[in-house]
């Protein structure tokens, strides 16, 4: 299979077999395994100047002519004796300082010799890679700030995480990486389908997909009915998705408030009701018969053939709901396009308490009213510990005597948003309860929502 | 409880983290029949704690209340007993991420100090990789053995008391990363690429001073080392705060009017406007950084073994 990089074209054909890390020298077409490490081409006895005072800028000091470099790339000729060619036709360059010398061969090899180093796949790599080739896909993630992320959400083998995202399946992957197949994972996704472009980058063994459950966030609604296995995808253009958003947010509200009731009736748990909310554990018991009728239905026909597909799928919806409605999961972590506050405020639902939760957003304004939103709103868990973090991040160039930073990225790190879960106050669950009410009202109200408690 | 492992409910011998608020925080060991002193007065291990979920909110004697946290290695980080300098949160994950660090890694590292990376690097590897640590200091090593044990990670690795630049970590040939935090890593270099997997692996050094960075990077360019790289992470911390600014007094009648126009002119101020601001005043939202300056941790130079 042809392959461009970096207007180079060649076959991977050869590559197989060496170790991670071998570098290739690209010849017409194909791979060539050149050695590790080449030997330092200027043996020669070095002459070097050591001021610039007599050089002069006058365009002819390279004697090869644009023609000549042509033809001596046509003929076929090793990069490196091309660079060779143009440092021996080059006036100045006896002139220039060592440092100079130094710089103008780095810069010619760059050109003339390609060099091609196959690496193993990470986080670190593909991060990296992301970050410098598409950034807009990845929400300006820096990969300092995913870094950050997993840290702070305490990512490890055997934790039950939920993974709210829309960065290509990157952040997905680096959390899948930290989790090495270990406990499960809850990615929501918005539209038709999770995007993982760049999970399969990463070469995950079959295992690690085991416990990757999907739950799509815009099907929270049709699973409250009972007829989610029906219903058909919504496949939301973007030109709304905004306000889908705040009905998805809405239906977890709804569907957590139902799990709530749920837990009460079964395990007895000690949290206060007030009568309307008894009233609503009715309407849905009710439902949830229903609900499972429904499911003993979808069981006969699973002997069919044709269902199987659908009824797998059903399946696996229904684990995934299962598992979220144990309001157990050991973190969140939330890196998307999307406004964030509607998600945190939903999915935190989900999260056991003394858990961390991290919020990535682009634009640190986002993250100030979210942080306020969290603050103010004591629904079920408060949140402690928040830090809005930016990351500035310095490369060095080190060498002997000509060291200094390199490359300064301070800005379109984007920032985080991040803090523990707690157990809500039961003191306070009246107000929380009038406060979730708010909440579900209309849209437009959760900017008020925040105003009045700010 | 455990550092590697989430549990529920508070258990007598635990290691949990009291919070009293975003800078006051401090590790207390779950004992029956202790007894722990707060400025908000006296939690009772028995009652208070044991038994209790994580996360919940204690009341102490004087009224006052706390959150007891599950201990995390950041947590950690932020609480422990400091014995030596430590690394802290920031530079940690950008260790780990450029490590490559996951379950299953063999991670060496050196020197053991407080721990504070120890726990973090177990943490990421567990359940079934290892971290050898070395740390020539006698005391600190038995320290942070009796810590790792105290904590639920003993089995996760291996301290061992000796000097790393003579002696080397005791392992050859098994790692997938090593950590240096010495004064001197130039001389544990050679060590550390033999304690590397013969197949390759990453290496890290951290040090204050850049002369320390640059013999390390000589060191690491001689023992064949490639994709040699020096960073500097930098955090920076904002509280969130409602500010509100006077509108000054021009001697306009319609003062109010001119308050609220200011306010609607200005989009990003339109979700976050306060409904109780005071006339005269313009609210806004913002970050505010919490420290003017932020301090130098070290240079992080990684390089890879292929």
């Amino acid at each position: 299979r042809k392959i461009i990089f970096e207007k180079q074209w060649f076959y991977l054909d050869n590559a197989i077999g060496h170790i991670y890390g071998t570098t290739f020298e690209v010849t017409s077409g194909g791979n060539l395994q050149p050695k590790q490490e080449t030997e330092e081409t200027t043996t020669e006895t070095k002459e070097a100047g050591t001021d610039n005072r007599n050089i002069v800028d006058d365009g002819k000091s390279q004697k090869l002519t644009h023609d000549d470099i042509k033809a001596l790339k046509d003929k076929g000729i090793k990069g490196q004796e091309i660079v060779q060619q143009l440092i021996e036709n080059s006036t100045t360059f006896r002139d220039k300082t060592e440092f100079a010398q130094d710089k103008y061969i780095k810069k010619k090899k760059k050109k003339y010799e390609a060099v091609i180093t196959i690496v193993k796949p990470s986080t670190r790599i593909l991060s990296t890679m992301y970050y410098a080739r598409e950034p807009g896909k990845i929400n300006h993630l820096r990969y300092d700030t995913l870094a950050q992320m997993l840290t702070l959400g305490n990512i490890r083998a055997g934790n039950k995480m939920i993974v709210m995202e829309t960065c290509a399946g990157l952040v997905l992957g680096a959390v899948m990486e930290r989790m090495g197949g270990y406990g499960s994972i809850i990615q929501m996704y918005p539209g038709g389908g999770p995007v993982r472009a760049a999970t399969s980058c990463f070469g995950f063994p079959k295992l690690f997909f085991d416990n990757l459950h999907e739950f799509p966030l815009g099907k929270v609604d049709s699973l409250l009915s009972g007829t989610f296995s029906t219903a058909t995808l919504p496949s939301e253009p973007d030109d709304s998705v905004l306000g889908e958003e705040e009905s998805n947010g809405l239906a977890d509200e709804k569907q957590t408030s139902r799990q709530e009731t749920e837990e009460e009736s079964t395990t007895e748990a000690s949290m206060e009701m007030n009568q309307t909310e008894k009233q609503e554990a009715i309407d849905i018991n009710a439902e949830d018969v229903e609900f499972k009728e429904n499911k003993e239905k979808e069981n006969k026909e699973n002997v069919r053939e044709k269902q199987r597909k659908q009824w797998e799928r059903t399946k696996k919806l229904l684990e995934t709901a299962a598992l979220l409605r144990e309001k157990n999961a050991d973190g969140l972590i939330v890196a998307s396009k999307f406004h964030p506050t509607p998600l945190l405020l939903s999915l935190l639902e989900f999260v056991a308490p003394s858990r961390p939760f991290v919020v990535y957003c682009q634009y640190k304004e986002v993250n100030q009213v979210c942080y306020f939103s969290c603050y103010s709103s004591m629904t079920f868990y408060r949140c402690l510990g928040f830090c809005l973090c930016f990351l500035a991040f310095f490369f060095l160039k080190v060498l002997p005597d000509r060291s200094h930073p390199k490359l300064t990225m301070s800005g379109g790190g984007g920032y985080l948003l991040s803090g523990i879960t707690v157990v809500l106050d039961k003191g306070k669950s009246d107000s929380s309860n009038s406060e979730a009410l708010k909440m579900e009202e209309p849209v437009c109200k959760r900017c008020k929502v925040q105003d009045v408690h700010c | 409880m455990s550092f590697v492992e989430y549990g529920d409910t508070i258990k007598d011998g635990d290691t949990a983290i009291v919070f009293l608020g975003h800078e006051s925080m401090f590790p207390v060991k779950v004992q029956h029949g202790t007894v722990t002193q707060t400025k908000y007065g006296v939690i009772r291990h028995s009652t208070d704690l044991i038994g209790k979920k994580y996360g919940s909110k204690v009341t102490c004697s004087k009224g006052g209340w706390v959150f007891i946290l599950h201990p995390t290695p950041e947590l950690w980080t932020m609480n422990l007993p400091h014995r030596t300098q430590i690394l802290y949160s920031t530079d940690i994950s950008i260790i780990t991420m450029m490590l490559e660090l996951k379950p299953g890694s063999i991670v060496c590292e050196s020197g053991t100090g407080s721990g504070s990376l120890s726990h973090a690097l177990i943490r990421t590897v567990a359940p079934t990789g290892h971290l050898y640590t070395v740390e020539f200091h006698q005391q600190r090593a038995e320290k942070a053995r009796e810590e790792f044990r105290e904590h639920g990670v003993e089995h996760l690795v291996t301290v061992t008391n000796q000097d790393v630049c003579k002696n080397g970590f005791g392992v050859s040939n098994i790692a997938d990363a090593v950590f240096l935090d010495i004064p001197s890593p130039w001389e544990a270099i050679g060590h550390a690429k033999s304690a590397l997997k013969a197949e390759g692996g990453r290496i890290c050094s951290f040090s204050p001073c850049i002369e320390q960075v640059q013999r390390t990077c000589l060191a690491m360019e001689e023992y064949g080392f490639t994709e040699i790289n020096t960073l500097e992470i930098l955090l920076r911390v904002y509280n969130v705060r409602t500010i509100s600014l006077q509108i000054p007094d021009l001697g306009k009648a319609a003062e109010d009017n001119l308050s609220t126009g200011f306010d609607s002119s200005n989009p990003s101020n339109q979700g976050s406007l306060c409904a109780e601001a005071q006339p005269g005043t313009a609210q806004f939202k913002s970050g505010v950084p919490l420290r003017e300056m932020v301090g130098h941790t070290g240079y992080l130079t990684f390089a890879t073994k292929s």
